[in-house]
């Protein structure tokens, strides 16, 4: 086993989750809001946020897939060695971590059911740039409008016309996040 | 026993992360009660657990925490919540409302509009709008998944025939964002307005086991009819003690022989009026 493995995790595992899910919390609240979080070395290609995520949300009951550009072997053992969250395929999972072009396609992943809408994926998108320009978003959490740098905003209106139903996104870029729930609206 | 002896904020890691897991798929779907595996809290049902477990999740060590209990900082459920978590999580605590970053709030809104800083938790004992018309939870979950909401249109329209007026005080139900149909927990109806707010508003409902949120800027919209529109009302009186004509009173009987009084419900903000005209 490869030692690093080990390293790279929560030093203060409640105090740093804490952190990280109210950073992960304002961005789901707040469309377009950029939030910072810190306290993980995951390998690469995996960014801070992106690993900060996944050491707060889960765990041996979360199965995570591992898109064709994260599915690294030292990115397994890492996640494995922190979350033991079961690494499954697309269709199953409740977490899926990807480049954008590498989650395609996204209509595979759970939107939940009419009963139960919350039985859905949350992608983690690994993105180059993030920033709040490009399209305009607009929806619960947004006072009048804001503005994020989305991979494509076809994908995300499509998933917007299935509410109550759909996947949540997070957008993650170095140590930055920002959040796209199935609720706001993006045009542009 | 010490704070230190407890993790922070009480709850164990994996309890937390499926919380919050719980709290993100209700903010994503506004209005729709995500059930969760509450867990057991060292204190009774009825007293909060759900709100407690969902300000568990949410605090940061850096967080500055106010509970009130039907607007009252000093009542007991307020005070014995707040020193579960100065001790448990080592958090600032206040009565301020002004100076708070998350409230838990048992039946009330505080009347100080809440700033985009804010967190609002509450204290929800029946989190199912419709389970006093259905008690069917199977029924009550496909009405939400039809959106078919007509029983609560009926039952508003029984009181009008009935009383005259909508006659539901409190626990008043919403639409929110135009699809679900929610029990903004037994708020007076006079606080109905004030879920459409700048600050992220958490519903935790610990023995029924769901958790719901209204995210800032969403619309809430309190159900009524064209010819009977929804009314915030209150008592017509100012309050005895600060004089305020804006805000939710409470009815004090003084002594035996029937003399009554009216004072705010919110604490801090009567209070606050007095020391600003002191």
């Amino acid at each position: 086993m490869d030692v690093t493995h080990l390293e790279g995790g929560f030093a203060d595992p409640a105090r740093d989750a804490a952190h990280a899910f109210r950073a992960a919390l304002q961005a789901m609240a707040r469309p377009g809001r950029i939030e910072v979080v810190a306290g993980v070395q995951p390998p690469a290609p995996c960014s801070v946020a992106a690993g900060a995520l996944i050491l707060t949300l889960c765990d041996t009951t979360t199965p995570l897939f591992l898109a064709p550009s994260h599915d690294d072997p030292a990115l397994r053992g890492w996640i494995t060695f922190h979350t033991g969250a079961p690494l499954v395929g697309a269709a199953e999972a409740m977490f899926a971590l990807g480049t954008w072009a590498a989650l395609q396609p996204v209509t595979r992943f759970a939107i939940g059911t009419a009963e139960y809408p919350d039985r859905s994926a949350t992608l983690i998108v690994e993105v180059d740039v993030l920033t709040n320009e490009g399209a305009t978003l607009t929806g619960p959490g947004i006072k009048t409008e804001a503005r994020l740098s989305l991979p494509e905003t076809e994908a995300f209106r499509q998933n917007r016309r299935r509410f109550p139903l759909g996947f949540d996104s997070y957008f993650t870029c170095g140590d930055r996040l920002a959040g796209l729930p199935r609720s706001t609206q993006a045009e542009g | 026993m010490s704070g230190t002896d407890y993790n922070f904020a009480y709850l164990d890691e994996q309890t937390k992360r499926m919380i919050r897991r719980a709290i993100l798929k209700g903010v994503a779907v506004p209005g729709y009660q995500v059930p969760f595996a509450s867990r057991e809290m060292p204190m009774p049902y009825g007293w909060g657990t759900g709100g407690v477990q969902v300000t568990a999740a949410c605090l940061v060590p850096e967080d500055r925490l106010k509970v009130i209990d039907q607007g009252a900082d000093d009542t007991t459920n307020a005070v014995s919540i707040r020193k579960f978590f100065q001790k448990t999580a080592g958090v600032a605590v206040t009565e301020r409302t002004a100076e708070a970053t998350v409230i838990q709030t048992r039946h009330r809104i505080p009347e100080l509009p809440l700033t985009e800083d804010q967190i609002l938790v509450y204290q929800v004992p029946i989190p199912e709008p419709l389970r006093f018309l259905e008690p069917s939870e199977v029924e009550t979950r496909k009405m939400h998944a039809l959106e078919d909401y007509g029983l609560m249109h009926v039952k508003l329209y029984e009181d009008i025939a009935r009383h005259g007026e909508i006659a539901t005080a409190y626990a008043y139900p919403v639409k929110v964002e135009g699809r679900y149909v929610m029990d903004p927990s037994p708020i007076p109806k006079f606080d109905n307005p004030k879920l459409e707010s700048a600050a992220l508003q958490l519903f935790g409902a610990g023995r029924e086991q769901r958790i719901y949120a209204v995210p800032p800027y969403t619309r809430v919209v309190s159900l009524d009819f064209e010819d009977h529109p929804f009314d915030p009302s209150k008592a017509a009186h100012p309050c005895a003690l600060c004089g305020a004509e804006d805000s939710y009173l409470d009815e004090v009987i003084v002594d035996d022989a029937g003399g009554r009084m009216f004072v705010c419900s919110d604490t801090d903000y009567c209070a606050g009026r007095r020391e600003a005209a002191a």
